[in-house]
């Protein structure tokens, strides 16, 4: 085989050479294309292509591909009525069907459908109307049936994209679009539960996660590192969250990543990849993919290989370990869901005429009352309160921020740019600190909104206004002028008073007068400064400086 | 070509005589007749399964060939199976289900079913606190080789 290839190779310059190497060493689902190997996947973020340092080795071009399932919001199961519900008396909501007893059969759950071709629509697949189901043949005793109904030959969905914004270098002024593309969208089986109980060599398993019905979303191994791999999901999970079909919480297993990652130089084949599965949240996808790419680069530049195995992450370790209960390739004995028809999609020129409204699925209807995605929502704050692209992105990542951020501008003069400031400066920080969610915030979009007039309307200072969103902060009720009030923070008003501190101030700094005559402008700043001191803050800054511009020329 | 008429006649061990094909609708293959294979041992091709395969086999489906005696018959199964592919099926698309006409059912999205632990309990040889009770992980099947039985019928 090997002599064969290298005739080959003196032939052709050793492309069609090296192709094969490749197929032989990617064992992956579905073949992928000729020309995959040869486009250069260079990563904006930080770990790119990643240098092998002094020894002039070629670089590492690190290759991550997810593969995401998401658990579908919806009452019953994919194909039983028994209830989805999370933490739950053990196997209590688990049906005939569930438990696979003899003589259950699957009754296909409409809404799981729904839900399936929202998520492709938003993810700009195409939508196969015809679909098929299959049986994928495992033994593990949280399978009753010892097989899973997925959807192998002919998934509901293909061909689709995910964008995602990436920060470069750190900095949120600069962002960048990325494209990942998704390969198939498709409906299957969640299985159920096992807990192990190692000291007594017994495995307790509960069924009610058993039949939930799944979207197992595989992407094309478009990304090259952890951050990118994350701020994907993260997108992912936003969208999936605004259309609805599903919650996508990973801390409570409706959103679970498994992440496929190799390195290869460049020009080479694609390198053997691992399977690096419980990942429990997106920090956590990024910090396993990242380690396992030093992984390998590690070991291969010792000398040594990688295993096309499933590892695990250890998130107390932050490393990943190979896991055991995985022996050698699963073969799982495909074959068609004999129990179920296809599944026939419709749109606007192929509905039937006759058919039961309830039976039948519309991909049109459903498309025209998609809600505006996360993408969409950002485009639109920033064109219509003329925010940054940046400003924008903080306000759709947060739950409710957004809508609070809408509320604010809505019941004040100041302007939206303005308020974005107070938002995500000041309130996104305490929120932060104290780790409250937008709902929980104690300083409600009515009570900012007030502060905030108070503000423009300069009956305060901004330094004053920090203060009196402090006290806010406590919660104890009190309105803003109260607190203003309270704490003795309004401007003064009166000129004459002002001027007579001003000249006060000017009297008091001779040194300082000289200077800023003789031509140091900023000395001024000193000046204004003191009188601020003595004001106890209550004076307008910009008031102050004009006063003392003043007298100083005179 | 519908596959399902030769279950019974699998089932059954017999070989496949010329006529049941002819006998379907459509008479896509009328002109042609699939022939039986050739008689006795000498002229028979017996592909030999690999120890391999069967441990594979095994393994994924958790049979159990017992000794030479369920080989053989796999084998013979096998060959008598071998002989779909005499069939021409150019341009014929495959059919994997007899419902592929039939209209998938959609069931609306409410809660039906559940709420039955105590008698989904009742089946299980071992439970602990309204949990079924398994084996840890997935056992190693002992190797095929090593089986007694299997050693046996092999003389």
């Amino acid at each position: 085989m090997a002599a064969m290839a290298t005739m080959v190779a003196a032939g052709c310059g050793g492309v069609w050479c090296r192709a094969r190497q490749r197929c032989a060493r990617w064992p992956g689902p579905g073949s992928r294309p000729f020309l995959r190997a040869q486009r250069a996947v260079v990563c904006n973020a930080r770990g790119g292509a990643v240098s092998a340092g002094k020894s002039g080795l070629a670089p590492w071009i690190p290759v991550v591909g997810l593969e995401i399932h998401a658990q579908i919001s919806s009452n019953s199961k994919l194909f039983s009525g028994s209830r989805v519900q999370f933490a739950a008396p053990p196997n209590s909501l688990v049906s005939f069907f569930d438990a696979s007893l003899p003589g259950t059969l699957p009754v296909l759950n409409r809404r799981c459908v729904e839900a399936a071709v929202m998520t492709a629509l938003a993810l700009n697949c195409r939508i196969n109307k015809k679909s098929l189901f299959d049986r994928k043949h495992y033994f593990y005793a949280d399978l009753p049936a010892g097989y899973q109904i997925t959807q192998q030959r002919v998934p509901i969905a293909v061909n689709g994209s995910l964008s995602y914004s990436l920060c470069i270098d750190n900095k949120m002024s600069q962002m960048v679009t990325k494209t990942v593309r998704i390969k198939q969208i498709q409906l299957e089986q969640d299985s159920g539960k096992s807990l192990h109980d190692d000291t007594r060599s017994q495995t307790f398993v509960d069924l009610n996660r058993a039949g939930v019905g799944l979207m197992e979303l595989v992407m094309e191994p478009d990304m090259c590192c952890g951050e990118e791999a994350a701020a994907a999901v993260r997108e992912l999970q936003l969208i999936l969250q605004t259309l609805g079909s599903s919650q996508a919480v990973m801390a409570e297993g409706q959103l679970r990543v498994d992440a496929n990652v190799s390195v290869h130089h460049p020009g080479e084949p694609y390198g053997v990849r691992t399977e690096v599965k419980n990942i429990n949240s997106i920090r956590f996808l990024a910090k396993a993919v990242d380690y396992e790419i030093q992984r390998q680069i590690q070991e291969l530049g010792n000398g040594g290989t990688i295993l096309n195995e499933t590892r695990a992450f250890d998130s107390k370790l932050g490393c990943t370990v190979p896991m055991r209960d995985k022996e050698g390739k699963q073969d799982y004995r495909f074959m068609p869901e004999p129990n179920l028809p296809p599944l026939i999609l419709y749109d606007a020129k192929s509905l039937p005429a006759n058919m039961n409204h309830q039976q039948v699925i519309n991909i049109d209807w459903i498309h025209e009352r998609l809600p505006d995605l996360p993408s969409v929502k950002r485009e639109k704050l920033v064109e219509q309160y003329g925010i940054l692209p940046e400003h924008s992105f903080t306000l759709l990542s947060e739950d409710g921020l957004a809508e609070f951020f809408e509320s604010v501008v809505k019941q004040t003069q100041m302007k939206p740019k303005k308020v974005i400031g107070w938002i995500l400066n000041d309130l996104l920080s305490y929120l932060k600190q104290h780790s409250l969610t937008v709902k929980e915030s104690p300083v409600s979009s009515f009570l900012l909104a007030d502060l905030l007039n108070l503000l423009e309307k300069k009956e305060i200072s901004s330094t004053a206004a920090k203060r009196v969103l402090a006290e806010l902060w406590k919660g104890e009720g009190k309105t803003p002028l109260e607190t203003v009030k309270e704490h003795k923070l309004e401007l003064l008003q009166d000129q004459k008073e002002l001027e007579q501190i001003c000249q006060a101030v000017i009297d008091g700094q001779e040194n300082e007068v000289m200077a800023i005559k003789a031509g140091n402008r900023k000395v001024l700043n000193k000046l204004i400064g003191l009188v601020q001191k003595k004001t106890q803050g209550r004076s307008n800054p910009v008031l102050v400086k004009q006063l003392l511009e003043k007298k100083l020329s005179e | 070509m519908r596959v399902l008429s030769l279950g019974r006649w699998l089932r059954a061990g017999l070989v496949l005589p010329g006529g049941p094909a002819s006998r379907h609708s459509g008479d896509r293959h009328s002109g042609h007749r699939p022939q039986a294979p050739p008689q006795g041992p000498a002229q028979v091709l017996l592909q030999k399964v690999s120890v391999e395969v069967l441990e594979h086999l095994e393994q994924l489906a958790l049979v159990d060939f017992r000794d030479s005696e369920g080989v053989e018959r796999l084998q013979k199964a096998i060959q008598f199976a071998d002989q779909l592919h005499e069939v021409n099926t150019d341009g014929v698309e495959p059919m994997d289900s007899v419902l592929e006409d039939r209209c998938l059912y959609l069931r609306e999205d409410d809660v039906t079913e559940g709420n039955c632990t105590k008698e989904l309990l009742e089946n299980a040889r071992e439970t602990v606190e309204e949990y079924f009770v398994a084996p840890p992980g997935n056992i190693p099947l002992v190797k095929l080789e090593e089986q007694k039985t299997y050693l046996q019928g092999s003389k």
